[in-house]
């Protein structure tokens, strides 16, 4: 059997705050499948993004190892690994340098990680930006003359430019319009479907979760609670946690309205059992 | 007949720029009555935020707007208004809401000093203890039984959810007779956010506030508001009651906005076009949702 692409082993990270310690993330082991797109999805202060960060190697867990394809990642990672796992973050126009055009962004990525010949990499930047649906002339732009949708496909672009494997995605369209969030979340299953990537997908928008992932990892207080396929999450979960926050999204069709009161009503039902 | 809490008719913006001059709202009309939850629902850009800065007076402010159209609030043209009558509307007879708590209120003062100049503002020099025995009163309302806690600290001791509904106590502790609520939650964890909009729904259909509910979230939207205004592009493009325009969305934009929203009931993602000539089509009244005194 190959090893997983990623595969996190009791991993946790400790902060220290004013003489606190805080345990971000608490002992967490996951594996993420090559091609797959897992969720990780929790409150505001469960650990997402520290999770995150230390997959991006950011920082360093206090313990536990991360491994690629079976092989332990260092703490301090080498220009390799970092070509392998790329970021996508929820606001784009904190992610570009505004100084920047969009084509020298990109060029950058190609430049810093070798990618192909000199000579051929202001063609690959106009090859990538029309793989997420830009026009190449775009390159020449400032990010702040574009709109908040195509600045998300210049910084995905970006991501995917050294021929990335994983992409860890924070909150990629939370901040955009619904019409913009559509069309930019079928271009990231586009993109994975062609080029073969995996995602991690770190959100609290649960309905986004539901078409997008394959699995759904959620977490409370830093601590994995609940994995699962995540037909199997929205269906049948299993923690009251899990339940709270599928009930929680704001819904549109009835359909979503009877599914979200039946799961609250288990919810109750098993509360006042407890009680 | 009495006269609704907020009647906008035909309400236009332009700012004046280096390039000349840039509409944003083309003529929009709406009316909110007693009582009433409206949203104003929109993508950003879409003119929905500088509606609600003109219903408070504050876009009145900057010389580079233009505007045109009425705005009335319980009767009264607030054009007609000076600037002191307008001042002295904000925060007591009208009160707002924003969407990030945390930045809203001054980290420079405790919660408890906020609260007393947010009441002051109806009674003058009203007296500490005063104070805060309305606060107190008033963070009771929002399931905040710790009262002497919360006014004792500063915004940045607390957490999102709760300085979210500090606001929500502050914004009606003068009673208000209309709230705008400009994207409330929506820095916050949905878990949070259902909880905030339900103190806030109970809260107004208690006291009777007539709410203007900005947002772009049409399943927040739906479980808020009595009605609903669809705005694209400075242009109202559909009106009708929440449960009709779920259950019939009739211009294209907003059937667009519908579908692109993804269900917890699965689906996919679904191909929507950014934009269409079809988003521009004539507007979409549902029945019974006339503006009041058109000429109909």
């Amino acid at each position: 059997m190959t090893a997983p692409i990623l595969s996190l082993q009791s991993v946790s990270k400790t902060f220290f705050l004013a003489g606190r310690e805080v345990r971000a993330v608490d002992d967490v082991s996951i594996d993420v499948a090559e091609g797959e797109c897992l969720a990780i999805v929790g409150e505001s202060g469960s650990g997402k993004s520290t999770l995150a960060n230390m997959i991006l190697g950011v920082y360093p867990p206090t313990a536990g190892t991360i491994a690629y394809r079976g092989t332990p990642l260092p703490a301090r990672r080498e220009l390799k690994h970092r070509r392998l796992i790329q970021f996508v973050q929820q606001n784009p126009l904190s992610a570009l340098n505004p100084q920047r055009s969009v084509g020298v962004s990109l060029r950058l990525a190609l430049d810093v990680h070798g990618i192909g010949k000199k000579s051929e990499r202001r063609a690959e930047v106009g090859r990538l930006l029309e793989e997420v649906g830009l026009p190449a002339s775009f390159m020449t732009r400032a990010p702040a003359a574009l709109s908040g949708g195509q600045r998300q496909r210049v910084a995905i672009a970006r991501a995917l430019a050294c021929r990335s494997e994983i992409v860890v995605l924070d909150e990629p369209t939370s901040a955009l319009d619904v019409l913009v969030q559509a069309r930019v979340l079928r271009l990231l299953q586009e993109l994975r479907k062609a080029r073969g990537l995996t995602y991690v997908f770190i959100t609290h928008d649960l309905s986004v979760v539901r078409n997008i992932a394959e699995r759904v990892a959620v977490f409370e207080k830093g601590r994995l609670v609940e994995t699962g396929a995540t037909g199997t999450i929205f269906s049948t979960p299993e923690r009251p946690y899990t339940r709270r926050l599928i009930g929680a999204v704001p819904v549109v069709t009835d359909a979503e309205m009877a599914l979200r009161e039946q799961l609250t009503e288990e919810f109750t039902g098993e509360r006042n059992e407890s009680a | 007949m009495t006269s609704p809490t907020l009647r906008i008719d035909d309400l236009r913006l332009s700012f004046r720029t280096w390039r000349g001059l840039t509409e944003v709202l083309h003529g929009v009309s709406l009316h909110i009555r007693k009582g009433e939850r409206v949203a104003l629902v929109g993508e950003s850009g879409s003119g929905k935020s500088v509606t609600a800065r003109i219903v408070l007076g504050l876009l009145q402010e900057l010389k580079s707007s233009r505007i045109d159209g009425v705005v009335e609030f319980e009767g009264r043209d607030l054009e007609k208004l000076s600037a002191a009558e307008r001042h002295k509307l904000r925060g007591t007879k009208m009160s707002m809401i924003f969407q990030d708590p945390t930045t809203a209120l001054n980290p420079v003062y405790t919660i408890g000093m906020q609260f007393r100049e947010v009441l002051g503002r109806r009674v003058k020099g009203i007296s500490q203890r005063q104070a805060r025995d309305v606060a107190t009163a008033a963070l009771a309302d929002v399931s905040i039984r710790d009262a002497d806690r919360i006014l004792a600290s500063y915004p940045f001791q607390l957490s999102g959810g709760m300085n979210q509904r500090v606001m929500i106590a502050m914004a009606l502790a003068n009673e208000p007779s209309l709230l705008i609520a400009d994207e409330p939650g929506t820095a916050l964890d949905v878990t949070v956010q259902a909880q905030t909009l339900q103190l806030m729904r109970a809260l107004v259909e208690r006291h009777q506030t007539a709410v203007l509910f900005i947002s772009h979230n049409l399943g927040v939207v739906r479980e808020f508001a009595d009605r609903v205004y669809v705005i694209y592009k400075g242009r109202i493009v559909e009106h009708g009651t929440a449960v009709g325009l779920f259950a019939d969305p009739r211009h294209p934009y907003t059937r667009a906005l519908m579908e692109a929203v993804p269900h917890i009931t699965g689906g996919g993602i679904p191909e929507i076009d950014e934009e269409s000539a079809a988003f521009s089509a004539p507007m979409a009244v549902h029945e019974g949702c006339a503006e009041p005194g058109a000429s109909a």
